[in-house]
């Protein structure tokens, strides 16, 4: 392999970890960018002459972090740099695994830190932890690139001026951070497995760097419910070739080609899983991820243990008691027992007012009117649901279902 | 780095408050500056009188305006401040949330600004 070649894999596999550190050092995340360039610049100048160093990224460090001093001389911005300099200028910059883990860790925990807006610590996750650049950041989060760029920029300042500390949070709080941590991982996630957008197509990318990320977290940060929601993330994104048709119109999970299901990643979410269910059996995304699993042993709808669905969902409903769960333990009821047991339970959280508007909503009661047999009922809620979404692969799935009512 | 918390609530949740309840929620702000001035991360601070004692003044071309009341209605109201001395904000956050109106009203945390150098 040729030394250029060997230098971008290392630029892929250490930059972000390398820029990680360089932010600690220098304190500052901008400059730290510039430094992390700055040395892969030089690295590509030398490497080819020299070889490539035993430890690259302790060289690379090295070589950011006396570039990263330099452009703070030169830009005579010293005055307001002198603590951070006087601190860290005779440390010498430390490569050894464990460090740069932690700096890895720490530019997770600051870039989620819940003092940011959700928008901003999603777009700083990405350009940060996971390398984006802010066009991709902008169109993944399908915002206009200034508009990121602006929120990116905030962020920055933020970070900088309220001094939102460069570090892993202390016992005491990491449960709470965690959980803000994977809220922003899901957020991602999300994004990219139901694209909000009309048109629909399942944004691959994302839902690969937030399973990427969360990996990452799992080995620097292994608590119970990193790996429940890394197998929550793999269990749903293995059903990702199924989901749609090629016209990109929706499939149930009752009517997808299971053999298109990535078998191979349901094998790393269950083994995710199982590490989750020795540590936090009974969290949120652990049971989650046990519901998924269930769905992703099961050969087809008729052998899936709905039983067991509605209890994991029962469980759930205890730890997070939302009618959007209390929705889905309902159809688990309808499909273990009957469709009418499950419309008792939904008319019970009709007096909820937001679930009201929430499509999904109308979408399961008409469906198990349809299953019950009763056509004009499951039409009037279809019809309920269609008015309540604007996504065009849903909308479509609806109107076909009513199709398929008038031709009953 | 210096910290402003300010504590927001509404005052009406104070004023349905029996005289021992004010007094045993004014007993813990006095410890709860002793324990921040033991720990040397309290600066100052003032709880303040009631916003119907507010009056707010505005110089509008050069000309003082004065009004009435606190200088916008909001569904809380600005009871207090403390001006601490924390590492960062995260130590100036976990600092706030035991200021005991955090229970029933907000606390805006805000780094201060230095004035630049006298010309």
């Amino acid at each position: 392999m040729n030394t250029s070649r060997h230098i971008n894999d290392i630029y892929k596999q250490h930059s972000r970890r390398v820029q990680a550190t360089l932010i600690r050092l220098l304190g500052d995340f901008d400059l730290a960018e510039e430094a992390t360039q700055e040395a892969f610049t030089a690295a590509l100048k030398q490497w080819p002459d020299q070889g490539v160093p035993e430890n690259p990224s302790a060289w690379l460090i090295t070589a950011g972090h006396r570039r990263g001093i330099d452009l703070i001389r030169r830009r005579q911005t010293a005055r307001q740099n002198q603590p951070l300099l006087a601190e860290d200028e005779h440390a010498t910059p430390e490569a050894d695994t464990d460090r740069i883990d932690d700096d890895m860790l720490r530019l997770i925990f600051t870039c989620c830190h819940p003092g940011l807006a959700t928008e901003a610590q999603l777009a700083l996750t990405l350009r940060e932890v996971c390398g984006l650049t802010t066009e991709q950041v902008a169109s993944a989060l399908l915002q206009k690139p200034a508009t990121t760029a602006q929120r990116i920029v905030r962020a920055k300042r933020k970070i900088k001026e309220a001094k939102i500390p460069y570090e892993v949070p202390e016992r005491r709080e990491l449960p709470e951070r965690v959980q803000s941590v994977l809220k922003v991982i899901y957020l991602i996630f999300n994004e990219g497995y139901s694209s909000s957008s009309g048109d629909g197509i399942v944004n691959l990318n994302l839902a690969r760097e937030a399973i990427r990320l969360t990996s990452l977290l799992a080995e620097l940060l292994p608590e119970g419910e990193v790996f429940g929601l890394l197998a929550l993330m793999l269990l749903h994104d293995s059903r990702r070739s199924a989901r749609q048709d090629e016209n990109g119109d929706l499939i149930t999970l009752e009517e997808q080609n299971r053999d298109l299901w990535d078998r191979e990643q349901i094998h790393s979410g269950l083994a995710a899983l199982t590490q989750a269910l020795q540590l936090t059996p009974t969290a949120p995304y652990t049971l989650q991820a046990s519901i998924a699993a269930a769905h992703a042993q099961a050969g087809g709808t008729e052998d899936t243990d709905w039983s067991r669905i509605a209890r994991l969902y029962e469980v759930l409903y205890q730890e997070v008691p939302s009618p959007v769960i209390a929705l889905n333990r309902a159809v688990a009821v309808a499909m273990r027992d009957t469709p009418e047991d499950g419309l008792k339970l939904i008319d019970e959280l009709a007096s909820h007012k937001a679930i009201q508007n929430y499509y999904l909503f109308h979408a399961a009661r008409a469906d198990l009117y349809r299953r019950s047999g009763d056509l004009s009922s499951a039409r009037a809620a279809y019809q309920r649901a269609l008015a309540l979404t604007q996504q065009g692969p849903e909308q479509r799935f609806l109107n076909q279902r009513l199709t398929q009512l008038d031709s009953a | 780095m210096k910290y402003v918390a300010l504590v927001y609530y509404q005052e009406s949740i104070i004023n349905r408050m029996s005289e021992q309840e004010w007094h045993d929620l004014n007993q813990e702000c006095i410890a709860g500056v002793e324990r921040l001035t033991e720990q040397g991360k309290y600066v100052t601070g003032q709880p303040l009188q009631p916003i119907e004692t507010a009056t707010t003044v505005r110089v509008r071309d050069d000309e003082v305006l004065i009004s009435d009341g606190p200088f916008a209605e909001t569904k809380e109201q600005l009871a207090g401040f403390y001006l601490l001395d924390a590492n960062d904000l995260n130590e100036a956050l976990q600092l706030a949330s035991r200021i005991p109106p955090a229970r029933f009203g907000s606390i805006e945390v805000r780094p201060v600004r230095e004035l630049p150098p006298k010309d």
